[in-house]
């Protein structure tokens, strides 16, 4: 597993995407296994809209108190007996994942999924220090085996086909007949939570993330599909939660109206299978529990992001929303944008986290349809921050020298109505001729882009201006 | 504002006015149709879109000023084009500071600034056209238009008045074609595989004829339909509602 960033080399990791087939057939299910799920759960909640704007006041409400907010969350996790760990930056929280992992002698973690685990790159820092990381979630569990990294925050596999799944389970299951059949779905997960119920029996600690932390209680909260990280966190003696500082929301009932949205938006569901709510390590008389409780908090950029114009960015709730629906992402698939986040959310987040120099495409691919923020339960306007992503950019001149020679030239023209006229009747005249009654043009140097893909459709000739002039006097 | 006719102000849009003219002599027509007295007034070049989705705030902000200028003595600003109706309606306002003079002129423009379909439908009340063609078309929302400017019925039910249309609708109409500006020639293959997604759509809804409202996501739509030898013609919906289709089809041979 590499975190090392690839976004620079967008442009290359996309031609390499669009071409793989394999990617481009498990591509193909994202519209009708997310897109035309969300819309029949939303059309079924009337006050679905109603819920985001909901959602957005609650979180802006508690962005703009993060600091009060956490200082009673963290005063309730003391209380129920929990540790808070506050970490600037993903070395600090991976080491005290690490010093938690030591002082318990500890062998294996098992783990649920956690994209902030990605984000601190978790498993290489575990490793080091001589800790085996198993990740249970099985789309997590599957990538692991293949050393992929997640190309979907919410469907980390969704790169893969099952037949290629099938071929990595026939590869490295090796002690289970040969002769099996693992052609239908559930069988390939029943074979992975046969191998996963002893690696959960055998951790010594468990981790998991986080999809929300509330304030007034001190709890953690996470939803599965698959149960995964029930028993990850309440097995082992140690239960490490990873958050990030957005995850905060102040009330149960603010959870509540975000839960309501989460797994509509993300998966077209209800309700998650499993949504469960963590307080502290076991009571006196819990019938089961983790000894230890901790939280390891990650900050890594985000309290700059803070009164800045990306400070909306932290109502995401991850659902995953703006992936399924981007048409760039279906195109290209999570891996192309190069690191932890992709798709719109990642397009505004990941310049925010690795810097714009890294990752300045991310926000750049894209035709601002608009699509993301439709969708985006939490009203995030992804496309507003895209642009100021480019806007910062194009401040500190890192767009591309084409790019700004190109449109100086045509802002040169378009703040002189006078000269624009001329030069557009020009161009027409001279278009239009070239393309010899044709029609269209199948090559136009100046714009390869273009006619690598189409032709060039032919303008009439005069332009509308030069015509109205004359018609009008 | 005289009550009976409106004074409109033609925004052509850079596309409209320096590759599909007609286009714009359409709209011009519909809107006189419709009652109003129109004018294009010369001041205007663009409305900045190239430089604003650059990053280029200080240049779409002067260009931004020019057509304010321009379009300030009118009624109404009408335009032929979602995307860019929707830069002056949406996003001018935005590009300079609350409480400034600048920002109170954008907003009065953005005010009245509308799509040509939106505009006849929703202002002037129209209810038909007077225009016939014996075609099978269906219809791609653009962007812009649609969750800009919520433009999705106002141009269907026009285009339902027309003697001989038949429109049929295509799976995921307001999916983006993949033009986004400069999107296509900056990032060429994504936006290919954008367009023939689009392109599959359209050609298995058994249409002969692809409509919409935006000239960019026409002109990409119409050169890969034509890479790939398809038959559908295409045109601006302005150009079916006008009645003016005896222009060649865009990207179509002269006759
Ligand atoms: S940005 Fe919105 S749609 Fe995308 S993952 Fe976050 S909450 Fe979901």
């Amino acid at each position: 597993m590499n975190q090392t960033p690839t976004s620079r080399n967008f442009k290359r990791n996309t031609a390499g995407a669009l071409v793989n087939e394999q990617l481009q057939r498990a591509l193909s299910n994202v519209p009708a296994g997310f897109v035309d799920k969300r819309a029949r759960a939303r059309d079924k909640l009337p006050e679905f809209d109603a819920l985001r704007d909901q959602a957005r006041d609650i979180k802006n409400h508690t962005l703009a108190h993060l600091d009060l907010y956490y200082e009673e969350y963290e005063a309730k996790v003391a209380a129920s007996g929990g540790h808070v760990h506050w970490c600037e930056t993903a070395d600090e929280a991976c080491k005290a994942v690490v010093e938690i992992c030591k002082s318990h002698s500890a062998r294996t973690v098992t783990k649920g999924k956690s994209m902030v685990s990605e984000e601190m790159n978790l498993n290489a820092a575990l490793a080091e220090a001589g800790v085996e990381p198993v990740e249970t979630d099985l789309g997590e569990y599957i990538i692991q085996l293949r050393g992929e990294t997640p190309s979907h925050i919410i469907a980390p596999a969704v790169h893969l086909n099952k037949d290629q799944i099938e071929a990595d389970f026939r590869a490295t299951h090796t002690g289970l007949p040969p002769e099996r059949n693992l052609e239908e779905g559930a069988a390939l997960v029943y074979e992975a939570r046969q191998i996963l119920r002893e690696k959960f029996i055998a951790a010594d600690i468990g981790i998991t993330g986080a999809n929300m932390l509330i304030a007034e209680t001190g709890t953690s909260v996470i939803v599965t599909n698959e149960g995964n990280g029930d028993l990850t966190q309440s097995l082992p003696k140690v239960h490490i939660v990873l958050a990030t500082i957005e995850k905060m929301v102040p009330t149960l009932e603010d959870a509540t109206t975000i839960l309501r949205l989460l797994a509509r938006s993300g998966t077209g569901q209800e309700f998650s299978s499993y949504t469960t709510f963590s307080t502290g390590p076991r009571r006196e008389g819990d019938p089961d529990g983790p000894d230890e409780y901790h939280v390891v908090i990650l900050d890594n950029g985000r309290t700059k992001m803070l009164g800045s114009d990306f400070q909306e960015m932290l109502r995401c709730i991850r659902c995953g929303a703006c992936l399924n629906h981007c048409p760039v992402y279906q195109a290209v698939g999570g891996h192309a944008y190069g690191w932890v986040y992709p798709g719109p959310m990642g397009a505004v987040l990941t310049p925010s986290l690795i810097g714009v120099d890294e990752a300045g495409h991310l926000p750049n691919a894209s035709t601002f349809c608009g699509r993301c923020e439709e969708v985006c339960p939490m009203r995030i306007p992804l496309p507003r921050m895209m642009r100021n992503w480019r806007e910062r950019e194009f401040e500190r001149h890192l767009s591309p020298a084409t790019v700004r020679s190109g449109l100086s030239l045509w802002a040169f023209f378009a703040k002189r109505p006078r000269l624009y006229r001329l030069a557009t009747g020009f161009a027409a005249r001279f278009l239009h001729l070239w393309c010899g009654g044709d029609g269209k043009l199948e090559t136009l140097r100046f714009a390869g882009g273009w006619t690598k893909h189409r032709d060039f459709p032919s303008p009439e000739g005069r332009t509308f201006m030069a015509q109205w002039k004359n018609r009008n006097g | 504002m005289s009550q009976d006719r409106p004074h409109v102000g033609l925004f052509v849009t850079c596309l409209v006015d320096m590759m599909r003219p007609s286009v714009g002599f359409a709209s011009v027509k519909l809107l006189e149709q419709a009652g109003c007295t129109v004018d294009a007034p010369a001041a205007q070049t663009c409305c900045g879109q190239p430089a604003y989705n650059s990053g280029d705030r200080a240049t779409t902000r002067q260009i931004a000023l020019d057509m304010i200028e321009a379009f300030e003595p009118f009624d109404y600003v009408v335009a032929p084009s979602g995307s860019c109706a929707g830069m002056l309606r949406k996003h001018y306002p935005g590009l300079f500071e609350q409480g400034s003079r600048e920002r109170e002129r954008a907003e009065a423009v953005a005010a009245k600034t509308y799509e040509l379909t939106s505009f006849l439908t929703g202002i002037m009340k129209m209810k038909s056209v007077d225009a016939a063609l014996d075609q099978n078309a269906t219809y791609h929302d653009s962007c812009s238009g649609y969750r800009e400017l919520a433009i999705k019925d106002q141009p269907r039910k026009l285009l339902k008045t027309v003697k001989g249309l038949t429109l049929t609708e295509m799976k995921d109409a307001e999916i983006c074609c993949g033009f986004g500006g400069t999107f296509c020639v900056k990032y060429p293959d994504i936006s290919n595989n954008m367009v023939t997604k689009k392109i599959a759509n359209i050609e298995a809804s058994g249409a002969d004829l692809l409509l919409a409202g935006d000239l960019g996501c026409l002109m990409n739509m119409a050169g890969k339909l034509k890479r790939q030898g398809s038959k559908v013609q295409v045109r601006h919906v302005a150009e079916v509602l006008a009645g003016a289709t005896d222009m060649p089809a865009i990207a179509e041979r002269d006759e």
